[in-house]
């Protein structure tokens, strides 16, 4: 394993005991674990090669619990670890020996839902979809789809400011949190935003939703919710090569069409998800589109039919309109089965970089040579709206030499994502995965200026500690509290 | 640097060095574009030291701009009319339709918003209800910082979670945590077609009640207002503004059979409210870019305008959840007769012109919106009244130390706007 990781404080280590047992005083029965079996559960996320036991887990149930242990953590100098769900891919939840988690998880209720101000405040230890639950009966939905979103909680989608297929037309968390209530490091509580939009003053919304859990705790938020469209349709498109249907893509919005959600399968990808789920995908194709539009049903006939003419310039392979919601489904079922798919086949490392859309087959290419040179297959599912690349990098977790070319074949797409003008993380986070490559995006003056930010929150570095910022660059931080 | 003198970088190297330069010497700085709307927050606290001017005017031009990925990076000098006309040829927009805040002042000749006054303002207009706010466009930005170090943030691409998004938070920091050199926005294409859907003569309850059933239907209303008579006669179409009652209107965009569809589908679930009139492609166009350009509570440019406006009177930018908008302007008007209130944003966003007073009301105003969780701006008063209130809302301790801890991050020295939006900030 290539990626370190910090070293736990041995003062706080021996406390372990007395820290549990104050702990225990503080919340209720069956909130603090602290046996091995019971820390297992929690020591990583779906950064799946990293795994470190934790000093304690801490189930609060509400906001006081939340504030009293970071109260606590803060006075003594013990490191806390956010924790939604554990679905994390960059290794946002990965815990240190030292540090406590914080599971939000008991604290899952929707407090207040208004359809007329169309918002809805919950704890967020909340799944996504349980929020969008909470409204579909009437007709509305939150916007943010992670494909973990069964799982996933608002909190963590906060924290890695979460996307999905659909946020190329609705945005991604960011652009639909309205208020947080967050506990800080040394307790405190502060609400930002509410029920309104756009309050006059600093956007501390925006510092927060992204942040990956440094800057505070949210433990309550205020959601948009969106009245949902009549009905949608995919379209699934065949192409002969990945160039073809990245150039489709650009020409359906150069028309001017925003369809809800454009994903992009590459060759690898349709054969392993056609043999798991068997959703009629073409497998002589180079490359697929789903394309899916909303609205009534005439408005999505009339958007599929341009669509399709758009496509008809590409030379596809095929094209297939849904004619059902049964076909919708089972075009859809593929994509969503694709990481069940892959890992069925083997063990699989998926990173996340963006790229502009025009680089889309430099990309491809660069990323095939990379994997052809360590040795590995490689399967691409991408956003293609918005540039979201999904490298799925295959590899035997049981073979160690395999595994450290998994992370170096992630590592260097990574960089040929930022080379062509992208970034490194579209919505899986920094986390400790791509910590060491902020340098490639960011200079000293632009990191610097970024943990400022966080020293403002949290002086004293104990909120999800070792992440984000490059070790070597969080030294001057830490030593000036130590 | 010279104390009361205007400083116009053209480049970001130089802006970099005038703001590092005036860190070293303590020099505060008004940070400016084309200054429409400096007359918006708090006189600067410039203690004994007079402050220099800093304008990013100089720095121009779009550096890049992909239709075919919805992209466009340009300086912040950039004028906003340059981007728009840039962007309409390719039958693209600027979705969050920056609201005109510039109209609510007295400009001199040919002064005009520029691209990063409309960011640090995060000025959003009709379509914010729909589509989302000038700061949910933002990808990316390079900025000074007050220490005069360039710092980048974000991206051009759509979608970035690598670091905090610090771009994002310059948007509507009014220029006092770093100067922004250029902005990276997304953009979206045009909608084929308008049509605007109209009631007459709605009090405010049913009007705010007929705006957020429209917004909670499946058919994009991409802007809603509500106008009382007062404000309905500062129209620019004298058709409208003869009508003598309030208007409460809605927006569709979209192609032309989708809009036939929806506009039906409208008329149907809205009846309840009273009939309902429509506005064609042509007149519904000219009546957004007037309620865009903030008209209705407009500086009045003639004489005569001025006798049917009271402009003079303090103007606040209040925004609460739509649900409280009307019970909230109750209380208002219970409190402060003569008050007069437009409502956008589903009711979300209220203007509301109060008769003059000492504070502009905002002792009153504050403890009455406190009960409603919402958010009071002062937009526009006399100078005097301006220094001597919170011109923004007044927020608890809590954050008002991670406010000062903000600025302390980008600007140590408070050198950026300092006092603009928060005293001793």
């Amino acid at each position: 394993m290539s990626i370190a990781t910090i070293a736990p404080k041995p003062g706080i280590l021996r406390k372990r005991t007395n820290i549990v047992s104050a702990l225990k005083k503080m919340l209720s029965p069956g909130a603090v674990i602290a046996e091995e079996a019971g820390l297992r559960v929690y020591d990583g996320d779906a950064f799946f090669a990293y795994r470190r036991l934790p000093l304690a887990v801490v189930l609060p149930s509400s906001t006081a619990e939340v504030s009293a242990i970071l109260k606590y953590c803060h006075a003594e100098g013990i490191r806390v670890v956010p924790r939604g769900a554990g679905t994390s891919l960059s290794g946002g939840a990965l815990p240190v020996e030292d540090a406590l988690v914080l599971s939000l998880t008991r604290m899952n209720r929707v407090l207040d839902v208004n359809l007329e101000s169309r918002i809805i405040r919950v704890e967020t230890g909340i799944t996504n979809t349980a929020v969008s639950n909470a409204v579909s009966k009437a007709g509305f939905a939150f916007a943010p789809d992670p494909s973990s979103q069964i799982a996933c909680t608002i909190g963590g989608n906060i924290a890695a400011n979460a996307g999905g297929a659909h946020c190329l037309k609705y945005g991604v968390t960011t652009n639909n949190v309205l208020g947080v209530k967050m506990v800080l490091m040394n307790g405190e509580v502060v609400e930002f935003g509410g029920p309104h939009l756009d309050a006059g003053g600093y956007d501390f919304l925006a510092l927060i939703n992204g942040s990956e859990g440094q800057l505070g705790i949210v433990t309550e938020a205020t959601l948009r919710i969106l009245r949902q469209a009549e009905a949608a349709r995919p379209v699934l498109i065949g192409f002969p090569s990945s160039e073809s249907a990245g150039k489709c893509v650009s020409a359906i919005i150069a028309r001017g069409i925003v369809p809800v959600a454009i994903e992009f399968m590459d060759k690898p990808a349709i054969k392993v998800c056609e043999e798991y789920a068997q959703a009629g995908y073409p497998l002589d194709a180079g490359a697929l589109l789903i394309v899916e539009v909303e609205g009534s049903e005439d408005e999505i006939a009339m958007q599929l039919a341009e669509i399709e003419e758009i496509a008809t310039g590409f030379s596809p392979t095929v094209i297939h309109v849904s004619q059902s919601e049964e076909q919708s489904a089972r075009i859809w079922k593929g994509r969503k089965a694709a990481f069940g798919a892959i890992g069925r086949i083997a063990d699989y490392y998926c990173t996340d970089g963006v790229i502009p859309l025009a680089q889309l087959s430099k990309a491809l290419n660069a990323i095939a040579t990379i994997g052809q040179k360590h040795k590995l297959q490689v399967a691409n599912i991408f956003h293609a709206g918005d540039g979201n690349l999904h490298p799925i990098i295959l590899y035997d977790a049981n073979d160690e030499n395999e595994r450290t070319r998994a992370e170096l074949c992630g590592e260097e797409i990574l960089k040929v994502c930022v080379k062509l003008g992208g970034c490194l993380s579209g919505e899986h986070g920094v986390g400790v995965e791509k910590r060491e490559l902020m340098t490639q995006q960011y200079n000293e003056v632009d990191i610097a200026q970024q943990m400022r930010v966080k020293s403002v929150f949290d002086p004293e570095w104990l909120l999800n500690p070792g992440k984000v910022f490059p070790l070597k660059a969080q030294e001057p931080f830490l030593d000036r509290v130590r | 640097m010279y104390a009361s003198e205007n400083y116009f970088p053209r480049n970001e190297e130089e802006l970099c060095g005038l703001v590092a330069q005036a860190s070293s010497e303590g020099l505060p700085l008004e940070v400016c574009g084309n200054r429409t709307k400096r007359n918006i927050g708090r006189p600067l606290e410039i203690g004994v030291k007079e402050g220099a001017r800093l304008s990013t005017r100089q720095i121009t031009g779009v550096t890049l701009y992909e239709p075919q990925e919805l992209v466009l990076s340009a300086h912040a000098g950039t004028p906003l009319s340059q981007i728009e006309t840039l962007l309409d040829e390719h039958n693209q927009e600027l979705a969050f339709e920056p609201s005109r805040l510039e109209n609510l002042f007295e400009q001199g000749e040919d002064a005009e918003a520029t691209l990063g006054g409309v960011i640090a303002a995060n000025a959003s207009g009709p379509r914010r209800i729909l589509r989302g706010a000038a700061r949910d466009y933002v990808l990316g930005a390079r900025a000074v910082n007050g220490k005069g170090e360039v710092i980048k943030s974000g991206g051009r691409v759509m979608k970035n979670v690598t670091g905090y998004d610090i771009a994002r938070a310059l948007a509507g920091s009014w220029g006092t945590l770093a100067v922004m050199s250029e902005i990276t926005l997304k953009v979206l294409p045009k909608a084929e077609e308008t049509r605007t859907l109209v009631f007459l003569g709605l009090p405010s309850e049913a009007a705010v009640s007929a705006m957020s059933t429209a917004m909670g239907t499946p058919y994009e209303v991409s802007a809603t207002v509500h106008l009382p008579p007062e404000f309905v006669a500062r129209h620019s179409d004298p058709d409208i503004a003869g009508l003598e009652q309030s208007i409460t209107a809605l927006r569709l965009e979209s192609f032309s059979a989708s809009l036939e569809y929806r506009a039906g589908r409208l008329h149907r679930q809205l009846k309840p409210f009273g009939a309902i009139y429509e506005l064609d492609d042509v007149r519904s166009r000219a009546f957004w870019n007037d309620i865009r350009a903030l008209s209705f509570i407009a500086k009045p440019t003639t004489d005569e305008d001025a006798y049917l406006t009271v402009s003079t009177w303090p103007l606040w930018r209040i925004t609460v959840a739509p649900h409280q908008a009307a019970k909230l302007m109750n209380a208002l008007t219970t409190q402060l007769e003569g008050s007069r209130a437009a409502y956008e944003w589903s009711g979300g966003l209220i203007w509301v012109e109060v008769p003059p007073a000492t504070d502009a009301s905002a002792t009153m105003l504050r403890r009455i919106i406190a009960e409603f969780q919402a958010d009071a701006l002062l937009v526009r008063a006399e100078p005097e009244t301006l220094a001597a209130v919170d011109v923004f809302q007044p927020l608890p301790e809590g954050n008002m130390r991670l406010i000062r801890g903000l600025k302390e991050a980008f600007d140590p020295h408070r050198i950026l706007g300092p006092g603009r939006m928060y005293t001793g900030v």
